[in-house]
């Protein structure tokens, strides 16, 4: 589904990410872990090309995106992102900003895009507050919103980027819930997270980084109870 | 001190306050005239100057930066000499008065509002272009839909303060006689010497439009905040 074949990435003079090689199967959930700034954020967005790709290939399904020809509008309908701090439009209702992407990139008639909209909030809860705008929204309302409008394209895989982490501790449940259902439904996922109790119970893999090297990567319960790196360790050590 | 008080008490019953007002009526909707029209064309200026100053081309940059910076570092008085005399002189370029206030008002305010489109349109959080991109918007798209109605709400004040501006500098425009409402009045204080009515009423006179024009801002303003 994904492979990513020596991908580097720069910033300028700084390398941010060095040598990464990973693969995720269908249906897989991918989960990365790392200490801030050790690329994890970069690595997510060279998924959808929100940064250019330095060096390397990074292949979604048969097509690699690192490829200066592709159409890059069309990628980014197969594959969602989700953000750290939910991004969502403001000046557009809840349901407005789940349809727009079906109607203005995939040219779906607004009717059609209302009914799978208004079933995609249902099924984050949130069908009640379709007419309302985001600023009347909880933190995880948003993100949850924020998940329905990635959806809305109908992605192959779906990227989150610490989706929980500008989240009040109380409300971090019910958008990991959301989560849990689309990893049990099959969806290919990659999420960045600190959340290691969603990593241990939903992630198939863990992929430790530290200063833009892949350090690590294994199940979960090895990861976690056997890590083998010592720049593995130290990072478990403080976080668990 | 009771000399001043008589004197008060004369102005009350002065005929120039009704005399100078046909002037005055006549010169403001020139006024108004320049400046509806100057500004429409300045918005229409600054949006594609404003945008061009967010261009990734060096070329296009370049050149909506040197039409700012030009326009706003000379007095719009200079503008306006140039476009009428100037321009006629050396290259045999002819516009009547009010054409060449027009465009004077057009290319001036055109400068200001591309400051304020792009401040305008920088202001919006960089998620905002990440998440229309990530769903597949391209970034026209994301510009159309997502970017600008968001910008648009901040840029309406700054946008209404330019016009009230441009209103006022059009004033300027009694050294070309465009006929518009400073000219008029002067026309008036020509024929009777007086000066005082005429210029007070002058005032007034702008002072009837830009005085709603700010609180209409302001109605807006707080409606923005909250
Ligand atoms: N657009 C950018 N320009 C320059 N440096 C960047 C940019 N984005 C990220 N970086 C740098 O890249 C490194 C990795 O950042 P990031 O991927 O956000 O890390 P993480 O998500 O793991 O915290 C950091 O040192 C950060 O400062
Ligand atoms: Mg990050």
């Amino acid at each position: 589904m994904i492979q990513v074949k020596d991908l580097y990435k720069s910033f300028g003079d700084l390398q941010v990410l060095k040598d990464i090689n990973v693969e995720v199967k269908e249906q897989e959930v991918v989960c990365v872990i790392g200490p801030s700034g050790s690329g994890k954020s970069t690595f997510l967005r060279c998924l959808n090309l929100l940064e250019e790709v330095t060096s390397g290939e990074v292949w979604i399904e048969d097509e690699n995106i690192a490829d200066p020809s592709v159409n890059i509008n069309q990628l980014r309908t197969k594959v969602g992102m989700v953000f750290q701090h939910f991004n969502l439009f403001p000046h557009k209702t809840v349901l407005e900003n789940v349809t727009i992407g079906p109607i203005k990139v995939k040219g779906e008639a607004k009717e059609k895009a209302d009914i799978e909209a208004v079933s995609l909030l249902e099924k984050v809860g949130l069908a009640d507050k379709a007419n309302d705008y985001p600023r009347s929204l909880s933190g995880g309302q948003k993100q949850r919103v924020a998940i329905a409008r990635a959806l809305a394209m109908n992605p192959r895989v779906m990227l989150f980027d610490e989706p929980t982490s500008a989240l009040d501790p109380e409300l971090v449940g019910d958008v990991l819930a959301v989560m849990k259902d689309l990893a049990k439904e099959g969806m290919t996922m990659v999420v960045v997270t600190h959340e290691m109790g969603f990593a241990r119970e939903v992630g198939d893999r863990v992929i430790f980084m530290d200063e833009g090297y892949m350090i690590e990567e294994g199940d979960p319960e090895q990861i976690f109870n056997d890590p083998q790196h010592s720049r593995t360790q130290a990072f478990l050590s403080k976080i668990l | 001190m009771h000399d001043l008080i008589e004197h008060l008490m004369e102005l009350t019953t002065s005929p120039h306050w009704g005399g100078v007002l046909p002037y005055l009526i006549e010169g403001i909707q020139i006024t108004l005239y320049i400046t509806f029209i100057g500004v429409f064309f300045g918005l229409i200026l600054g949006i594609v100057t404003g945008l061009a100053r967010l261009s990734k081309s060096k070329i296009i940059y370049g050149l909506a930066t040197c039409y700012i910076e030009v326009i706003r570092g000379t007095p719009i008085l200079v503008q306006v000499l140039f476009i009428y005399f100037a321009l006629a002189d050396f290259f045999g370029i002819t516009f009547d008065h009010l054409t060449a206030g027009i465009i004077a008002i057009a290319i001036n305010a055109g400068a200001y509002v591309a400051e304020i489109v792009r401040g305008g349109v920088a202001s919006i959080d960089k998620g905002q272009m990440e998440a229309g991109r990530s769903i597949g918007l391209s970034s026209f798209q994301t510009m159309r839909y997502i970017i600008w109605p968001q910008a648009l709400k901040r840029m309406i004040p700054p946008l209404g303060n330019q016009f009230i501006i441009s209103l006022k500098d059009t004033s300027l425009f009694a050294v070309i006689s465009t006929g518009e409402a400073v000219f008029m009045g002067r026309q008036y204080v020509a024929t009777t010497g007086v000066y005082f009515e005429p210029y007070f009423m002058m005032g007034l006179v702008y002072l009837s439009i830009t005085i709603p024009c700010m609180i209409i801002l302001r109605a807006y303003e707080r409606k923005l905040d909250v």
